[in-house]
C-alpha cells in the first residue's frame, strides 16, 4: 500500500509505487483537472504542486512522493476565486484550456515567491508550460493581475 | 426590424413543451429519425468525474432536436452543434440565439448538441467544426430560432393579457406590455408559449438593435477552465472502463506481420491485448500498466511500400513533377512576357510537412454493445464519427450515440478518425468500455501531416520596376484526393492552390499551376490549410519582387490592390498601427503580409531582430477585417492564437521523413514556441457590417511572411525555405 496526501485528504492505495503520480491522479483518484501532454516533463500539463514546488506529475513516481503533500488544480481553492484563478477570468485567459492547470498551478506557486513578478520573472516560472493555443500574452498580463489581487488581499487580510 | 424575414426552414420549426414545464424550441428536418438521439445532460455517476450519459429519467428532459430550452426557473440552455476546441464557439453561438430572444444572458448555458441533422453546419451538410465556419453557417439559422423563440413568448404574453403582441417588448428575458408596464419573465410563460404554433415569419434584428453581438463578452466556459472540471476526451470515466495503448507500425502503410504477447500479459492491470487495424492495443485498468505492457510486447512488422521513403526522395519527387503541373489559373501570357521582359527573377521556396501538436494527445472512449454503441470523444466531426462507427460495429445510426467533450486543440486534426476507429474497434474486441489515449509521441508520428510542398516561381518587370507576369507552379501532395476524391477537378485539389490561385494583386500576366505528388505520408487539414503555406511563399516572393524593382514592399502592395479594398484597408490599418513610414527601433527590421482567407481579410505587420543566427520576433500588429463581429474578445484571442500557431511553424516546425518513418517525436524533437518567445501582439479590427467572415484561421497565413520579409530585410537574403534558418 502506498499513502499519499493530496489536497488535504489522506489515500491508501494499492499502486506500484513507480507509478507517476499523474496516473494515480487521473486513474485511480479520478482527479482529471491534471493532464498528459507528454510524459517526460517536456510541456508541463501535468503541473502539480509537492509541497509548493511546480512538480511535473508524469515524472514524479509515488515512491518520491512519500509523505509530501501534492496540491493539484481541484485543490486550490473551494470556489475557483485563488487570486491566480480570477486574473485568468478576468483576462479571458484560456482558449481551448487543456494546459491552463499546470499554467495556474506554477503561476500560484510563482506568486508565493514573489509578489511583484516582472515580464522576465513571468517568462522564466512559466517557460515550462506549453499552450498551442497561444495564450501566453495573457497569461503574463493575467499574472500582473492576479498578483495585484493577491496583494490587496495581504494588505486588507 | 422593419420587414419579417421569412423562416430559411419555414415549416420545419418545431415548439414543444418539455420535463418540467419547459418550452423547447427548435427545427425539425423531414427524413430525420424520430429515434435520433436525444441530447445528453452533465450526470456526475457515482465515484467518477462528471461525464455526459443518458439515464432514462433524463430522456425526456430534452425534446430531439431542440435549439433552445427556456425552464420555468427563468434558466435558458442552449445548444452548441459546433465543438468547443479553444475559438469560443460554445459563447459565440449562444450569443447569437440569446441575442434574438433578447434572453437574459446571465441565465444562459450551453450544452454540447448530440449527433442530429438538424445540427448540420449549413456549410458542410454535415456536423463538423472547421474552416472557420461556424458563425458563418450558423449565423442565420440560430439566430432564426432565437428570434421565433422571443415571437412565441410576445404572443403568450400577449394572450395572456389580452393586448396586441405590437404593443409588447422584449428585453433581459422579460416580456413588457408598453402601455401598462406589466412584466412577465419568460420562466413564466414556457407553459402557455409550448402550446402556440411557431411562427412562419420572424423579426431579425438589425445591427444597430445587438445588444450582445459585437460586445467582448466573458466566455462561458472559462470557469470550469480554470478549475480543472472542464471536461476533455482524456477525463472521460465511464463505469467499468479499461484504458487502451496501440503499439502502431512505424512505417506509413506498414502492417503486423506477427506479435507475441505473453510478456505484455504479464504486465500488472493488463486484461487483454488484441489487434486492430491500426496495430496492436494493450488493455489494462489503467494508462500506466497498459504504458508498460506495450512496452513488453514483441511484434514483427511487414513494412510495405514505404520503407525507404525519405524527405530527400520526396523532394526530389517534386522537383522531378513541379514543371508539369495543370492550370490552376491563367491571365495574359506570363511565359512571353517572362521570355521578353528584360529584368525577370526566379526562386524555388519550399515548405516541410507539420505535425498539429494538439496539447491533448488523441484519444477517444467508446462503449460498444450488440443493440448500442456510445462514444465520448473530442472531435471536430460528429457526423463522421457516427458513420465511423456504424461501420465498424455494423449497428444503424440510431443506435450510436456520439457525445462531444472540450477539445484540447483540434487545428484540424480533430476532424480524422482514426483515434474513433481505435476505441470502437478495442471495445467491440474486448466488450467493454474502452478509452483509447495515444501517447505524445504517437500524435507526432501518426498524423495527417500538413502538406509539404517545392514551390517554382518566377515574375518579370517593366521599367517602372512594376511585376507584369507571375509564375508560380506547385508541386505538393493532396488531402482532398484522400477526404474527397470527388473533389479534386482535373488534378487541382482547390486547398493545394488556395492563397496561390486567388492572388489579389493586378499584375496582367499570370499562371498558376499545381501538380500533384503523393510519396505516402499521410496529409490533412492543418490550420489555414493551403494558404498557410501559399501566403508565405506568394508574399515572400513578392518582396523579392519589390526589392528587385526598388519598391517599398508596403506601397507595392498598396498600389498592387488597388481594386481589392477590403484588403488595402486591413493592409493600410496594420501599416499605419505599426509606424510602417516611421524607422524601427535600432537593430530591428520589420516585415508586412496581407492575406484573404476564409472570406476574412488580415494583415500583419512583424518587427524581427536577427542576432547571431537567431530571430527573435518583438511585436506584430495585426488588422482583421472579418466582417460582422460576434464577440471581439474572441476575435483578438484568436488573432493572437493564430499567430503563435503560424510562428511555431515559421520559426521550428519540421517533421522530416527518413526509412518510411517520422523522426520527430516528443517536443524535445518537435518543438514548440513557449512564453519566452512571445512577441507583444496588438490586433486592430476594421468595423464592418459585412456579413461575418471566419475568425479561427484567417490569422495564420500572413504571420510566417511578415517574419521572414522582416528577416529579409536584415539579412537582405531572402527567407526561401521554412522553419527560417539563419546561415551564420
Amino acid at each position: 500500500m502506498v499513502s499519499l496526501k493530496i489536497n488535504g485528504q489522506h489515500h491508501e492505495l494499492d499502486v506500484d509505487p513507480s507509478t507517476p503520480l499523474l496516473w494515480v491522479l487521473r486513474d485511480n483518484l479520478g482527479l482529471t483537472g491534471t493532464k498528459y501532454g507528454c510524459g517526460i516533463a517536456l510541456c508541463g500539463a501535468c503541473t502539480v504542486q509537492v509541497d509548493g514546488v511546480p512538480t511535473r506529475s508524469c515524472v514524479t513516481p509515488l515512491s518520491v512522493v512519500g509523505d509530501r503533500e501534492v496540491r493539484t488544480i481541484e485543490g486550490l481553492s473551494a470556489d475557483g476565486r485563488h487570486p491566480v484563478q480570477q486574473g485568468w477570468v478576468d483576462e479571458q485567459v484560456p482558449q481551448c484550456g487543456f494546459c491552463q492547470s499546470g499554467q495556474i498551478m506554477t503561476a500560484a506557486a510563482l506568486l508565493e515567491n514573489n509578489l511583484n513578478p516582472s515580464t522576465a520573472d513571468i517568462d522564466s516560472a512559466m517557460s515550462g508550460i506549453i499552450c498551442r493555443c497561444g495564450t501566453y500574452q495573457r497569461i503574463r498580463e493575467a499574472i500582473k493581475r492576479a498578483a495585484a489581487i493577491k496583494a490587496r488581499e495581504v494588505n486588507h487580510g | 426590424m422593419d420587414e419579417p424575414v421569412q423562416l430559411t426552414r419555414r415549416g420545419f420549426l418545431k415548439v414543444a413543451a418539455g420535463a418540467g414545464g419547459a418550452l423547447l424550441v427548435g427545427f425539425y428536418l423531414p427524413g430525420c429519425s424520430r429515434s435520433d438521439p436525444p441530447a445528453a445532460k452533465t450526470q456526475a455517476p457515482e465515484g467518477s468525474a462528471p461525464i455526459r450519459r443518458d439515464t432514462p429519467d433524463q430522456q425526456d428532459a430534452y425534446a430531439p432536436n431542440a435549439w433552445i430550452r427556456i425552464d420555468p426557473d427563468n434558466s435558458v440552455t442552449l445548444m452548441v452543434a459546433s465543438s468547443e476546441m479553444g475559438q469560443g464557439v460554445m459563447t459565440s453561438i449562444p450569443m447569437l440565439i440569446a441575442d434574438e430572444m433578447d434572453a437574459d444572458w446571465s441565465k444562459v448555458r450551453a450544452e454540447f448538441a448530440p449527433v442530429n441533422k438538424v445540427y448540420n453546419n449549413p456549410l458542410f451538410g454535415r456536423q463538423a467544426t472547421g474552416g472557420s465556419t461556424a458563425i458563418r453557417g450558423y449565423w442565420r439559422p440560430v439566430r432564426e430560432a432565437g428570434a421565433a423563440a422571443r415571437e412565441l413568448l410576445v404572443a403568450a404574453a400577449a394572450q395572456r393579457w389580452g393586448v396586441s403582441p405590437d404593443s409588447c417588448s422584449t428585453a433581459d428575458g422579460q416580456v413588457t406590455h408598453k402601455t401598462s408596464g406589466r412584466k412577465v419573465s419568460y420562466g413564466e410563460l414556457t407553459t402557455e408559449a409550448a402550446k402556440l404554433s411557431p411562427p412562419d415569419k420572424v423579426f431579425l434584428k438589425d445591427p444597430d438593435q445587438f445588444d450582445l453581438i459585437g460586445k467582448p463578452v466573458a466566455r462561458l466556459d472559462i470557469p470550469a477552465k480554470v478549475d480543472g472540471s472542464a471536461q476533455f476526451g482524456q477525463d472521460v470515466k465511464v463505469p467499468g472502463m479499461l484504458i487502451a495503448t496501440v503499439e502502431r507500425c512505424p512505417v506509413f502503410g506498414g502492417k503486423v506481420r506477427s506479435f507475441d504477447a505473453t510478456k505484455a500479459k504479464a504486465v500488472k492491470g493488463v486484461k487483454h491485448v488484441v489487434q486492430i487495424d491500426s496495430g496492436i492495443a494493450v488493455v489494462a485498468d489503467g494508462f500506466w500498466p497498459a504504458l508498460q505492457g506495450r512496452k513488453a510486447l514483441k511484434v514483427e512488422w511487414d513494412y510495405g511500400p514505404n520503407a525507404d521513403l525519405s524527405s530527400a526522395g520526396i523532394r526530389k519527387q517534386f522537383a522531378d513533377a513541379v514543371a508539369n503541373g495543370v492550370q490552376a489559373r491563367q491571365d495574359g501570357d506570363p511565359a512571353h512576357t517572362i521570355q521578353s521582359a528584360s529584368k525577370t527573377l526566379e526562386a524555388v521556396y519550399e515548405v516541410p510537412y507539420l505535425a498539429h501538436a494538439c496539447m491533448e494527445p488523441m484519444n477517444c472512449t467508446a462503449d460498444v454493445r450488440s443493440d448500442h454503441c456510445e462514444i465520448w470523444v473530442p472531435t471536430q466531426a460528429q457526423t463522421a464519427t457516427r458513420s465511423t462507427a456504424m461501420k465498424i460495429t455494423g449497428l444503424p445510426a440510431e443506435k450510436i450515440k456520439v457525445h462531444t467533450t472540450f477539445l484540447g486543440g483540434g487545428f484540424g486534426r480533430r476532424s480524422e478518425q482514426d483515434f474513433v476507429a481505435d476505441a470502437v474497434s478495442v471495445s467491440k474486441r474486448v466488450g467493454a468500455p474502452v478509452k483509447v489515449l495515444w501517447t505524445r509521441d504517437d500524435d507526432t508520428r501518426h498524423d495527417f501531416y500538413r502538406p509539404s510542398s517545392y514551390n517554382h516561381l518566377s515574375a518579370a518587370l517593366d521599367d517602372s520596376g512594376m511585376p507584369v507576369a507571375w509564375i508560380h507552379r506547385i508541386a505538393g501532395p493532396s488531402i482532398l484526393a484522400r477526404v474527397a476524391p470527388g473533389a479534386v477537378k482535373n488534378g487541382i485539389d482547390s486547398s493545394s492552390v488556395e492563397g496561390a490561385k486567388n492572388l489579389p494583386y493586378a499584375i496582367p500576366n499570370l499562371l498558376v499551376t499545381y501538380a500533384m505528388v503523393n510519396p505516402g505520408v499521410p496529409v490533412g487539414f492543418w490550420r489555414s490549410v493551403g494558404s498557410s503555406q501559399n501566403i508565405y511563399i506568394t508574399e515572400c516572393f513578392l518582396d523579392e519582387v519589390a526589392k528587385a524593382g526598388g519598391k517599398d514592399p508596403y506601397q507595392l502592395r498598396r498600389d498592387l490592390l488597388a481594386n481589392h479594398p477590403r484588403h488595402r484597408a486591413v493592409l493600410e490599418l496594420a501599416a499605419e498601427k505599426a509606424g510602417w513610414d516611421t524607422p524601427p527601433a535600432a537593430g530591428t527590421h520589420r516585415g508586412i503580409a496581407v492575406s484573404e482567407s476564409f472570406a476574412s481579410y488580415c494583415a500583419q505587420v512583424a518587427e524581427v531582430s536577427v542576432d547571431n543566427g537567431k530571430v527573435r520576433v518583438h511585436r506584430v500588429v495585426c488588422a482583421i477585417d472579418c466582417g460582422t463581429v460576434v464577440n471581439p474578445d474572441t476575435v483578438r484571442a484568436q488573432m493572437e492564437s493564430a499567430i503563435v500557431y503560424g510562428l511555431t511553424a515559421a520559426l521550428m516546425g519540421e517533421i522530416t521523413i527518413k526509412n518510411g518513418r517520422v523522426q520527430q517525436g516528443n517536443f524535445d524533437s518537435y518543438p514548440v514556441l513557449r512564453i519566452e518567445h512571445m512577441p507583444k501582439v496588438d490586433v486592430y479590427i476594421v468595423p464592418s457590417n459585412d456579413p461575418p467572415g471566419g475568425v479561427g484561421e484567417p490569422g495564420t497565413p500572413p504571420i510566417a511572411p511578415a517574419v521572414a520579409n522582416a528577416v529579409f530585410a536584415a539579412t537582405g537574403k531572402p527567407v526561401r525555405k521554412l522553419p527560417i534558418r539563419i546561415e551564420t
